[in-house]
């Protein structure tokens, strides 16, 4: 600041000369600057740091900020189809309410009696996902889906002693490079093909390559190309009769209708929490969890913090805290096989808004409306001369692959014809997956009527005609 | 005007689980459903789903009304003490007020109802708010490009190990530069994220002054030396004047100098990585730039880098020709992938506007403030029996913060840290922090005030503290005892990391204490 006491910002009380001078006495210096002394000179800044010029007022800081973000055209103004790994659901009201609170918006580091709320939500969290998945322990939020799957890929290669580990060939190539990453210093992350025809995993190369030293295998139902592989509990047998583990990745928004994967033998389930009650956000929306079932060897790997029930011995009432902190990257430091860090815990409180609203039954009806419209959705487009849809015969929920090699079209000039139309058409696949041809992977939930679906299948018609 | 902190009591709902609440045949929603046609056309939907998969057993959630769901989470946030409620200044953490309009601009639809992989035409707005943090965070760091992938601290601590080891594969030099340092007082992240990259983690340990000497570094230093993890101030709050000096040995010895900036609120304006001669460094923008903590994260980390690490940056990154934004991937060097898609940009949003309102002198008076604050805990603290300040033989003065002891009040009354932490909650304000691992300082408290708090709310802390050493002398068991007036009474902590009792989800709690009285 230019001078003690000569700088006032409504964010920064204490700069009135008078609570200068009672502060600058209490200390025994003559500025606040005397307070670097520590700081050699040399390293110290000369000049002012050069940046754009402050917005002194809050609305013109408002006019200048939304003023920026009104060139975006989002989701709530054009009709979005596009998914993959990030989906459009109905928020619900309170979902919002809550977050926005700011006693949880502004919390952090608190415990037991400072927080009690914030960790009866995480541990409601946990609950109401375990009941999802079918398994007693669910961590708190990991950072996104692939940080869960990179954590639980790390476990069983902890709990097996193998490195090796089997992931379907149609994971999203993001959340191939996210595992790759995590695991280049002590594991190798190997494609296991699709059947080209159902989009299910080729159970002959999974049985060529799941050997002694397989770690894990690793499946999402529903897949990247949204398909809910009939076969998962074959695939789950079949890993563990190689003595390695099962860890399934998980929609959320599936479980209503779909079994828990704990109930068909999933060691670990991981799963993004993004489609229960968080706005897209531009991909800020993510959030993941780890699931395993209830045993020491399982909860010894966990890098997260886990939120334990407790009770007051007198009263009885409930309480909570972290359980086996020594076990997280806290303690470890150097030791440590995995971290843990700020992850994303608003995002589970809202989860646990979300499916306390949502009950069984909404639950039920939310999964099986998505089918009937994603069913619906996939009819309409094949009709249209030359479109595969869909591309796969296997099972679809929220999201079907499209292809559109027989009209001669590229994904690329097809969506760039749709959103002059205020369409974001499907995921284009052409790069990610050159062997599927021209295709595309579209979404479709709750918030498309019949009306939505129409519209594309009428713009996708008159793009190609 | 003080309050009266003696007269606090915290709303105590004795609020039960949500699992308990409700009554079967109620709920909070219905989500909308297909129209007949939609249903006519696709069928039953459990026909679609393959008989191997299709759920045997309802999910048991909650069945309640909207009402009792949205009173019963309003419940529990009035249980929790967030930065709007109190003060927090736990150290490491830097608490500091998120201005609500940040929050709100944020929660617009041009904002939250993106999607992240929209055409690039229809997301100008957002690109252009990352672009300009971009180059307004090179020139508080004196960095040359950044990255706002990494979802916290953590994880930018961990995408500069990968850079680190990126960088050395690069060179061909990665088998035999096997070692990063760190420091003991820094973040666990900064030991922790090296070793989960594959890196061997070589900790230096304080000397005399509170921080590690060069003879330390010198010793550590070798052929192996793939970089430095450096914390300046540690979480004691004390410069290490030879930082240049660091940097320098590690440079010499073939390693890069990475520079975990969580702890630079002080150091706004007033010095930069770039110019220190740091390749990478790290600022949490959930901390030092306003954005807030959510119950534990929506976080960022910013990580910037020199020139000649800035291919090695995760892909995307923003590019612009002077007229249009672009998501650049055709990066062959970018290390893989840290998070999806491109992080938390709500997050980056709120901390452009925070920097925006304050400009470059509004940044400076962040900092002095910050540092003004905590020298004035510290004058008082100083004077508050039982508590001391380690290394007294350090002459310059803390910066942000200070990682404080209670080792003489322990000594004299058998109060803990712990203890005391504990009964802070009983006044009405956020406990503070006592360390990360490992505990070098015996009985430590770790106060980190930032700019945003009043010197009422920096006396009222004194004055909690001063209350409680008092108590501690004249009634101990009344501090052993605490919390009285929190929104729990005591627990069994114990319990939590017993595998017979503790209980991460409802289901194992129903399990494992078999008649639930509740």
């Amino acid at each position: 600041m230019p001078k003690d006491g000569a700088y006032g910002h409504p964010y920064i009380p204490n700069t009135s000369p008078a609570a200068r001078r009672r502060m600058l006495a209490a200390i025994g210096v003559a500025s606040a600057a005397d307070l670097y002394d520590a700081v050699p000179t040399g390293l110290k800044l000369k000049r002012p740091l050069d940046l754009p010029p402050p917005i002194a007022s809050e609305y013109a800081l408002r006019r200048h900020v939304e003023g920026i973000l009104a060139k975006n055209k989002s989701c709530a103004d054009l009709l979005n189809f596009r998914g993959a790994g990030c989906w459009q659901h109905y928020v619900p009201a309170v979902c919002d309410e809550i977050n926005r609170r700011g006693e949880f918006l502004t919390a952090y580091a608190g415990w037991s009696y400072s927080d009690h709320g914030k960790l009866q939500a995480i541990f409601e969290y946990q609950s109401l996902i375990g009941e999802l998945v079918g398994l007693d322990v669910v961590s708190t939020p990991t950072y996104d889906m692939g940080a869960a799957a990179n954590s639980a890929v790390a476990m069983a290669c902890r709990l097996t002693g193998r490195k090796r580990i089997l992931v379907p060939a149609s994971l999203d190539r993001a959340r191939l490079s996210q595992m790759r990453g995590f695991t280049k210093p002590f594991a190798s992350v190997i494609e296991v093909a699709i059947d080209k025809k159902t989009g299910e995993l080729d159970r002959k190369d999974l049985t060529a390559k799941l050997a002694a030293d397989t770690a894990a295998v690793y499946i999402e139902v529903p897949s990247f190309l949204g398909i809910v592989d009939a076969g998962a509990p074959d695939i789950v047998k079949r890993a563990h009769a190689k003595g390695a583990l099962a860890i399934v990745g998980v929609d959320p928004s599936t479980l209503g209708v779909l079994e828990a994967p704990g109930n068909y033998g999933a060691d670990l389930v991981v799963g993004e929490l993004q489609p229960l009650g968080m706005h897209m956000n531009g991909g800020g929306g993510q959030a993941g969890f780890i699931a395993s079932r209830d045993e020491p060897r399982f909860v010894d790997e966990y890098p997260s913090f886990l939120i334990s029930l407790t009770r007051a011995p007198e009263s009885g009432a409930f309480g909570f805290g972290v359980g086996t902190l020594d076990r997280t990257s806290y303690h470890k430091r150097h030791a440590a096989t995995d971290y843990y860090g700020t992850t994303q815990w608003l995002w589970g409180i809202t989860a646990a808004v979300y499916l306390s609203l949502m009950g069984p039954a909404g639950m039920r009806e939310l999964g099986e409306g998505i089918i009937q419209r994603a069913a619906y959705a996939a009819e309409h487009l094949g009709r249209i001369k030359g479109v595969k849809a869909p591309l796969f015969t296997g099972a679809c929920f929220k999201e079907f692959v499209v292809n559109f090699d027989r009209t001669g079209k590229t994904v690329a000039a097809i969506n760039k014809r749709l959103l002059r139309q205020g369409i974001i058409g499907g995921k284009d696949l052409s790069h990610a997956f050159p062997a599927l041809g021209q295709s595309a992977l579209f979404c479709v939930t709750e918030i498309h009527d019949r009306a939505a679906i129409d519209r594309l299948a009428a713009a996708l018609k008159e793009v190609l005609s | 005007m003080m309050r009266r902190v003696e007269q606090f009591q915290a709303a105590r709902w004795a609020e039960p689980l949500i699992m308990q609440l409700g009554t079967p045949g109620e709920r909070g929603i219905i989500p909308p459903a297909p129209d007949e046609q939609i249903r006519k056309a696709a069928g039953k939907a459990s026909a679609r789903v393959p008989a191997s998969l299709r759920r045997k057993a309802p999910p048991r959630l909650p069945e309640a009304s909207q009402q009792t769901v949205l009173r019963h989470f309003t419940r529990l946030s009035q249980m929790t003490m967030g930065v709007d409620v109190t003060p927090d200044m736990m150290g490491t953490c830097t608490m500091k007020y998120s201005p609500k309009v940040n929050d709100h601009i944020a929660r617009l639809p041009q904002l939250a109802d993106l999607h992240p992989l929209q055409d690039e035409s229809t997301i100008q707005g957002l690109l252009e708010i990352l672009y300009r943090m971009n180059r307004i965070m090179c020139e508080i760091a004196g960095m040359d490009e950044f990255t706002f992938q990494p979802a916290s601290g953590a994880q930018g601590i961990y995408a500069n190990a990968c850079i680190i080891r990126a960088y050395h594969a690069s060179r061909g030099e990665l088998d035999r530069r096997r070692e990063i340092i760190t420091t003991a007082f820094s973040h666990p992240a900064d030991a922790a994220t090296p070793a989960v990259a594959g890196f061997k983690v070589i900790t230096l340990f304080p000397g005399e002054q509170g921080y590690p000497e060069l003879d330390a570094l010198k010793a550590a230093l070798s052929e192996r030396t793939a970089g430095i993890m450096f914390t300046c101030p540690e979480d004691t709050g004390l410069f290490n004047p030879k930082l240049p000096e660091f940097v320098d040995l590690v440079h010499k010895a073939g390693g890069l100098a990475a520079y975990d900036q969580a702890n630079g609120n002080g150091l706004l304006g007033i010095i930069r990585a770039g110019d220190a001669g740091f390749d990478l460094c790290q600022f949490n923008l959930h901390k030092t730039f306003s954005a807030p903590h959510g119950s534990i994260g929506l976080g960022c980390a910013a990580v910037g880098v020199k020139k000649h690490l800035a291919k090695f940056l995760p892909n995307p990154v923003i590019a612009f020709d002077g007229k249009t934004y672009r998501l650049d991937a055709d990066r062959p060097e970018a290390i893989e992938k840290i998070r999806a898609f491109l992080g938390n940009v709500h997050t980056v949003l709120k901390a452009y506007a925070w920097v925006m309102s304050l400009g470059a002198a509004g940044l400076k008076a962040v900092a002095e403030t910050a540092v003004l604050n905590n020298n004035y805990l510290l004058a008082g603290i100083a004077r508050i029996r039982g508590a001391s300040i380690p290394w007294p033989a350090n002459p310059h003065h803390r910066l942000e913060q200070v990682r404080y002891s209670w080792e003489q009040l322990a000594k004299d009354t058998g109060v803990t840290s712990d203890q005391i932490l504990v009964r802070m909650v009983d006044f009405g304000i956020q406990h503070y922090m006592t360390s990360h691992h490992p505990m070098l300082v015996p009985e430590p408290f770790t106060i980190e005030p930032g700019e945003s708090y009043s010197l009422d709310e920096l006396d009222e802390c004194l004055e909690i503290l001063r209350r409680i050493s008092d108590e501690a002398y004249t009634q101990p068991d009344l501090v052993k005892t605490a919390p009285h007036r929190a929104a729990v009474p005591r627990l069994d902590e114990a319990a939590v990391d017993d595998p017979a009792k503790w209980a991460f989800t409802w289901r194992a709690w129903e399990r494992k204490h078999a008649a639930p009285a509740d």
